[in-house]
């Protein structure tokens, strides 16, 4: 019997989930047409949202005391972030019909990690667009930005550790759906609706709400913080600068805890098989 | 890693499953919480190289069972041991070593042509290529594949279905296969096909099979031993002749006379039913059917005649009424 090695390292995981999510983009291409108009539709959907900032700009000198093109940067760099998020999360956030239809118990016989296969499965690049979009508002904001090395280390992260939180944000709270199939909305208020408050400077926010953003749904890591020290800003809401490089911890520590809470709910599945 | 060839390679011992269900009652508020034993005092071990059909009414715990086996159900009471490891804790590891086949939930992938799944299978199960296409060929040219490889999947009959699926099980070179109904939905040709398939894999790999199923010909064509569960709990674990001795199990002979006429009468059978010139003749499933038939045919003039095989469900109903 074939025998290999029963314990698979992080790299190996990652490049299953490539091998997996390589045919599914090969299958996809089997309809050319459809993929293209798909990601092309996407994107224009998408880049309404930055329309909506720009025309809000036309009638309004700032926002909050942000040029447009600080908002642009704001605007892109979250909106990549999620955009990269939301591409590796594949079908997360449909684990509930998983559930329901059996396939969970399909991909519990396989020797790959569950979060892997499920986050694999059905891999689309239908993100594309906004990923292009993003990256174009992201690329034009850059512009306006006076680098330094140090900043662009800040940039890069910032982009990786947005794309964890969205990452762990999508994994933890799609969990949900392991204990009530029903949760979709309350999650998506969440996921969704913190991605959309990343898309203004959050000093046009209270201070409670900038708190509920740092620490309990840490989206303020995801573009808030690192893009006030890009644009070399002090924060409105005078708190430390030590947050505007702690993105990097804010992701890991997102994401550890998203997959604590996917054992849990994995467990809870194999403890009470509903 | 390899199973000590001196232990069983499953090995259940006092298995217990219970679920927590909630329940409303009439007359008081919120729900009661019950707790409901899905399977309960299960023991049993299959050796390499065995085939067990594993039967049982419905909600008898077959599903459970399969479940626990496999890892995807922790069990609340009791041991579990597959290949030597505990299924819910080494279920990853494990899985290498199992091929699952769900009879009307396949695993394969709807929108995707037969052989993409096989290809992401290959990359699940890290299958040497060498190997992989070895079992390919194989196993597509046994089971008459090859012109559907590149249909997708939602496109196949339910037989052709099935057979990727078991083909799909099968890459990775399982010690043990599971398979839930694998003949449900199937017409006569195909079940056959499949049961020689299943034959031949069993004789030359060794593979241990354990089939759930409602079709007592299964069983017939392939298993030497059943082990029958009923309430959550083995009632029967032995040879199927035995099953039918105990059970008491019949076959029914239905005989179309040209006139209607009385009962018949023959010996080693008694009528059952009679409706117009059709007739219903039961006589014991360990008996042979020729001399029924031939003192049928030679009495009255028949226009037709069918065998049914005794229901699987019948012959459980009696052995549990019986053992009490």
């Amino acid at each position: 019997m074939a025998d290999a090695p029963s314990v698979a390292s992080p790299a190996q995981h990652l490049r299953t989930y490539g091998q997996i999510a390589w045919l599914w983009i090969r299958a996809a291409w089997q309809y050319p047409t459809s993929f293209v108009l798909l990601a092309v539709g996407n994107g224009l959907i998408t880049g309404l949202d930055f329309v909506g900032l720009w025309i809000m700009f036309a009638h309004l000198r700032d926002l909050a005391g942000f040029s447009l093109h600080e908002v642009a940067l704001l605007y892109g760099s979250a909106s990549l972030a999620l955009a990269l998020a939301d591409t590796a999360i594949g079908s997360v956030e449909r684990i509930g019909t998983y559930i329901r239809t059996g396939r969970l118990d399909q991909m519990m016989t396989k020797p790959v990690p569950l979060l892997v296969q499920v986050c694999a499965d059905q891999f689309t690049l239908r993100r594309l667009g906004r990923l292009t979009q993003a990256a174009v508002v992201f690329g034009w904001a850059c512009s306006f930005v006076d680098w330094t090395p140090l900043r662009v280390v800040v940039a890069v992260s910032m982009l990786l550790s947005g794309a964890l939180v969205f990452f762990g944000l999508f994994v933890g709270f799609s969990c949900i759906q392991f204990w009530t199939t029903d949760a979709t909305e309350f999650a998506n208020a969440f996921t969704y609706g913190g991605a959309t408050v990343t898309q203004y400077p959050l000093s046009i926010f209270p201070r409670e709400v900038l708190v509920g953003l740092t620490f309990v749904v840490p989206v303020a890591f995801v573009n808030w913080y690192p893009c006030l020290y890009l644009l070399g800003r002090t924060d409105p809401f005078g708190l430390p600068q030590a947050l505007q490089f702690a993105s990097p911890v804010a992701g890991a520590l997102t994401m550890g805890a998203a997959l604590l809470v996917w054992r849990t709910g994995v467990r809870h599945y194999t403890s009470t098989g509903s | 890693m390899a199973a000590d060839p001196s232990q069983p390679l499953i090995d259940v011992r006092d298995l217990e499953r219970t679920f927590d269900v909630r329940r409303r009652v009439e007359g008081r508020r919120g729900r009661l919480r019950e707790s409901v034993r899905a399977v309960h005092d299960l023991t049993f071990s299959v050796d390499a190289g065995e085939m067990v059909g594993y039967i049982g009414p419905n909600g008898a715990g077959k599903s459970t069972t399969i479940k626990m086996l496999t890892g995807i159900l922790v069990p609340t009471g009791g041991r579990v041991s597959v290949a030597g490891l505990d299924p819910s804790r080494d279920r990853v590891p494990l899985a290498r070593r199992i091929g699952v086949v769900f009879g009307q939930r396949s695993t394969l992938w709807w929108d995707l042509p037969l052989r993409d799944s096989f290809d992401l299978l290959q990359k699940m199960y890290r299958i040497a290529p060498a190997r992989y296409r070895e079992n390919l060929d194989r196993f597509v040219d046994l089971l008459d594949l090859g012109a559907q490889l590149d249909t997708p999947v939602r496109q196949l009959s339910l037989g052709q279905r099935m057979r990727g699926d078991i083909t799909a099980a099968l890459l990775h070179d399982p010690e043990v296969l599971y398979l839930d109904e694998p003949t449900i939905g199937l017409d006569v040709v195909s079940k056959g096909r499949l049961r020689e398939f299943l034959r031949a894999l069993n004789a030359e790999r060794g593979t241990t099979l354990l089939l759930t199923t409602h079709d007592l010909q299964d069983i017939e064509a392939l298993c030497d031993r059943v082990i029958v569960i009923d309430h959550g709990t083995s009632v029967y674990d032995g040879s199927l002749a035995g099953l039918h001795a105990e059970g008491g199990s019949s076959r029914t002979l239905v005989v179309d006379l040209v006139d209607e006429a009385p009962p018949i009468v023959v010996p080693g059978a008694s009528v059952r039913r009679v409706e117009g010139p059709r007739q219903w003749l039961s006589f014991p499933a360990d008996a042979s059917a020729a001399p029924v038939v031939a003192a049928v045919a030679a009495a009255y003039d028949v226009a037709d005649l069918s065998i049914q095989e005794p229901d699987i469900e019948d012959v459980i109903r009696e052995l549990y009424s019986r053992g009490g």
